[in-house]
C-alpha cells in the first residue's frame, strides 16, 4: 500500500477544441439569417421598385428628374402615349426638400432648447413627465396629425403666414405672388416640424447626457455660471450629434405622406413662395395619383417612389454617420 | 503638548455646523421668480388691451418677451452680467420646452372635444355594412375596422418580431462581422417612408400575383415598418443583459444556443415585450401603406388572405374624405378610439420597460 505506483499511467491530454456543436451551426445560420433580411428587404425594395419604375425613367430621361409635368394621356387602345405623356418630379421633389428645411428650421431649435432643458435644467420629476410625454409624441400616427394640423393649427399657421407676409414680406421667399394663404409649403413644414420635435429632442438628448461629467464639474469649478458651461462645454460636444440628429429628422419629413397630404396643396409647378397655398411632396403625389392612375402611370409613380426611397436613403445614411462619428468622438 | 492640545480644543460653533445648500432656492428667491412671471402675465394682459395687437400669438408673444427682459434685468441688478445672461438663457430653454409639449395638448384636447360626441356603444357594436355616410350617429360603426387594424397588427407582428428579436440577437450575442453593416442597414430602414413600403408590396406581391385587395398585404407592408423599432428596442434590451448570466450559462456547460434560448432571452423577456408593444403603437396607426393595399371594406371581414378589410386608419381617412357631418363625427370619434389604443399601449410598453431586467 505505498503512495508511490511503479508505472503511473499519465492520462493523455484532452484535446480542447472550440469547434462549435451542431446546434450551435443551426443556431448561428438562423440567428445571421434573420440579421441578413433587413439588407434583403432593401435590396428587394430596391429592385422591385426599379423594376416597375424602369420603364418611365427611361421613356422619360433627364426630364423625370427635370421636369415637372405630370400627364399621363392615354392613346386609342388606352395605352400611355409616350409622345404625350409627361412624367418630371422637380416640383415635388423641390417641394419635398423645402416642406422638410421649414421642418428642420422650425423643429430643431425648439427639440436642442427642449433637450437642454431636460438635461440640465428639469428637476427629476418634471424630466421623466416630459420625457414620457414627448416619447409618447413619437407614436402618435401621423394621420392624426395630419387633421389636427388640418383643422385645429391650420387656421392659426394661416394668421401667422399673414403676419409673416406683412412684416417680413420683403424677403423673396415670404412673397405673395396672389392672396391665397391656406394648405401652403409654411403650414405643412409647421406639421412636420412638430413631427420631428420628438427624435431630434430624444437624440439630442441621449447626447447631451453623454458629455463627460469631469469637464462639466471643471466648468463650473472655474466659476462658469451654467449658461457659460452649455455654451463652452456641452454643446461643442453635442454639436456633431445634433446635426446628424437633424438630418435624421429631415429624413423623416421627407418620407411623411399621410399628414403632408391633408394640409399640403400640391401644385404641379415648382413655387418658391412658401407661405404661397401651392406646394409639392412626393410621397402625398403618390397617395393623390394612385387612386385615379391606370397601370402605366403607377409604373410612373413607382419610379418616383423610388426617387423618393433613394433620396431619404441617403439622408438617413448621412446622418447616420455623423450621428456615430460625434458620439464615438472622446475628446 | 501640540498634539494634546489640539485635541483638546475644538471649537462649539464647528461641531454642530448646519449644513447649508447655498445653489437651491431660498424662499426669497421663490417669491421673485413668482413675482416675474405674474409681472409678465400683467404685461402681457396690459399691451394686448391697449394696442391693436390681439391674439393668443401676442399674449404669447408679449408675455415671452416680457418674461426675458424682466428676468434678464432683476439677474443681472442682484449679481452681474454673467448672471443676467444665464437666467436669459434659463428662460430661453424653459420655453423651448414649453413649446414642444404645447401641441400633444392641443391635439389631445381638440381629439378628445371633437371625438367624445361619436361615442355610443352602437360605434363599437355595428360595422358600416349597412349605414351610409349621412345615416344617424346611432348606426354604423367601426367594429370592423377594430377588427381589421387588429387582425392586421396580430399578422404583422408574427411576420415582423421574430425577425427584428433575431436582428437584436445577432448585433448582441454573435457579433458577427456583419455587425456594423447590420446597425447600418437597420437605421437605414426605419427611415423608410412608409409609401414606399407601400409601393414595395405592390410591386412584389399585388401586380404579379394577387391583383387584388386583401389584409395580409397590409400586414406584410406594416412588418417592413416595425421590424427596424422592434430590432432597435430588443438590441437595447439585451445589451443590458449582464454578461456574467451569459457566462454562467456557458460554465454550466451549454451551448450558446442552450446559453442564449434558457438565459438570455427569458431575462430579457419583459423588455422583449415591451419592444413588441412599441412596434405595434408605430404601425397602430399607420395609414399611407393601408390605403394601397387593403380596399378598407365596410363590413367584417376576419379573413386577411381575401377580400378587403376594413381598419381605423382607413376608416378615418375615409371619413374626412366624404365629409359629410355624420361621417366627419365618426371619424373623430375613430381617430379617439385609436389615440386611446396608442396611449394605452405606450403606457404598457413604459411599465414594462420600467421593470427591472431579469424579472
Amino acid at each position: 500500500m505505498s503512495l508511490t505506483q511503479e508505472n503511473p499511467v499519465i492520462p493523455a491530454k484532452r484535446a480542447l477544441t472550440t469547434k462549435p456543436r451542431f446546434s450551435d451551426k443551426v443556431f448561428r445560420g438562423v440567428v445571421t439569417a434573420g440579421g441578413l433580411s433587413s439588407l434583403v428587404i432593401l435590396g428587394l425594395i430596391f429592385l422591385f421598385l426599379l423594376s416597375q419604375g424602369y420603364e418611365t425613367i427611361k421613356s422619360q430621361g433627364l426630364y423625370f428628374l427635370t421636369g415637372s409635368d405630370w400627364v399621363a394621356t392615354l392613346d386609342a387602345a388606352g395605352k400611355i402615349d409616350p409622345t404625350q405623356s409627361h412624367f418630371g418630379i422637380a416640383a415635388m421633389i423641390i417641394g419635398t426638400l423645402l416642406c422638410a428645411s421649414i421642418a428642420v428650421v422650425i423643429g430643431v431649435p425648439i427639440s436642442v432648447l427642449s433637450a437642454i432643458f431636460l438635461t440640465f435644467y428639469a428637476p427629476e420629476s418634471i424630466k421623466k413627465l416630459m420625457v414620457s410625454i414627448i416619447d409618447l409624441m413619437a407614436a402618435f400616427p401621423s394621420i392624426l396629425f395630419g387633421l389636427w394640423g388640418f383643422f385645429v393649427l391650420g387656421p392659426s399657421a394661416e394668421y401667422w403666414a399673414r403676419l409673416l407676409h406683412k412684416y417680413l414680406g420683403f424677403i423673396p421667399i415670404f412673397s405673395m405672388p396672389v392672396d391665397f394663404y391656406s394648405r401652403s409649403p409654411f403650414v405643412a413644414g409647421v406639421v412636420l416640424a412638430i413631427m420631428i420635435i420628438p427624435i431630434v429632442t430624444s437624440i439630442s438628448r441621449e447626447i447631451f447626457a453623454q458629455t463627460p461629467l469631469d469637464r462639466i464639474q471643471a466648468a463650473y469649478a472655474l466659476g462658469a455660471t451654467r449658461w457659460a458651461m452649455i455654451r463652452n462645454v456641452a454643446f461643442p460636444y453635442a454639436r456633431g450629434g445634433i446635426v446628424g440628429g437633424s438630418m435624421l429628422g429631415l429624413g423623416r419629413a421627407m418620407g411623411e405622406t399621410v399628414a403632408v397630404y391633408t394640409v399640403l396643396n400640391i401644385i404641379y409647378k415648382i413655387n418658391w413662395h412658401v407661405l404661397l397655398g401651392a406646394g409639392g411632396n412626393v410621397a402625398s403625389m403618390i397617395l393623390l395619383k394612385f387612386g385615379e392612375a391606370g397601370p402605366a402611370e403607377v409604373k410612373a409613380l413607382m419610379a418616383a417612389g423610388l426617387a423618393l426611397f433613394i433620396l431619404t436613403l441617403l439622408v438617413n445614411s448621412l446622418a447616420d454617420f455623423i450621428v456615430n462619428r460625434s458620439s464615438k468622438a472622446g475628446r | 503638548m501640540s498634539i494634546n492640545s489640539s485635541a483638546q480644543v475644538q471649537n462649539p460653533n464647528t461641531a454642530n455646523a448646519k449644513p447649508t445648500r447655498p445653489w437651491t432656492a431660498s424662499p426669497k428667491d421663490r417669491s421673485i421668480s413668482a413675482l416675474i412671471l405674474l409681472a409678465s402675465v400683467a404685461i402681457s394682459v396690459l399691451v394686448v388691451a391697449v394696442t391693436p395687437m390681439k391674439g393668443k400669438l401676442a399674449y404669447f408673444a408679449v408675455f415671452f418677451l416680457s418674461l426675458l427682459i424682466i428676468d434678464y434685468t432683476v439677474s443681472r441688478a442682484k449679481a452681474g452680467k454673467q448672471a443676467g445672461v444665464d437666467s436669459l438663457f434659463r428662460a430661453l430653454v424653459a420655453m423651448g420646452m414649453a413649446i414642444a409639449v404645447t401641441p400633444i395638448l392641443s391635439i389631445l384636447y381638440s381629439v378628445w372635444e371633437r371625438g367624445h360626441k361619436g361615442l355610443r356603444l352602437a360605434l363599437f357594436t355595428t360595422d358600416m355594412h349597412n349605414a351610409s355616410p349621412t345615416s344617424p350617429l346611432s348606426q354604423g360603426g367601426i367594429l370592423h375596422a377594430i377588427i381589421g387594424t387588429g387582425l392586421l397588427v396580430i399578422f404583422a407582428v408574427i411576420v415582423s418580431v421574430p425577425i427584428g428579436i433575431l436582428t437584436a440577437l445577432y448585433l448582441t450575442e454573435i457579433k458577427g462581422r456583419f455587425t456594423r453593416p447590420i446597425k447600418f442597414l437597420v437605421q437605414a430602414m426605419s427611415g423608410i417612408p412608409s409609401i414606399v413600403a407601400g409601393l414595395f408590396i405592390l410591386a412584389a406581391i399585388v401586380y404579379p400575383f394577387t391583383k387584388s385587395f386583401n389584409g395580409i398585404q397590409g400586414s406584410l407592408a406594416l412588418a417592413i415598418l416595425m421590424i427596424p423599432t422592434v430590432a432597435r428596442t430588443s438590441e437595447e434590451v439585451l445589451q443590458l443583459i449582464p454578461n456574467e448570466l451569459r457566462e454562467a450559462g456557458v460554465a454550466l456547460g451549454g451551448t450558446q444556443w442552450r446559453t442564449v434560448a434558457m438565459v438570455v432571452v427569458p431575462a430579457a423577456r419583459s423588455g422583449l415585450i415591451t419592444a413588441m408593444i412599441l412596434g405595434i403603437a408605430r404601425i397602430a396607426g399607420e395609414t399611407a401603406p393601408i390605403l394601397l393595399l387593403t380596399g378598407g371594406g365596410d363590413g367584417v371581414n376576419t379573413n386577411v388572405f381575401n377580400g378587403s378589410m376594413g381598419s381605423l386608419p382607413f376608416y378615418i381617412f375615409k371619413g374626412f374624405t366624404i365629409g359629410t357631418d355624420e361621417s366627419v363625427t365618426r371619424a373623430w370619434a375613430a381617430i379617439l378610439v385609436l389615440l386611446v389604443l396608442v396611449i394605452i399601449l405606450f403606457t404598457l410598453a413604459r411599465y414594462l420597460g420600467n421593470r427591472k431586467v431579469g424579472k
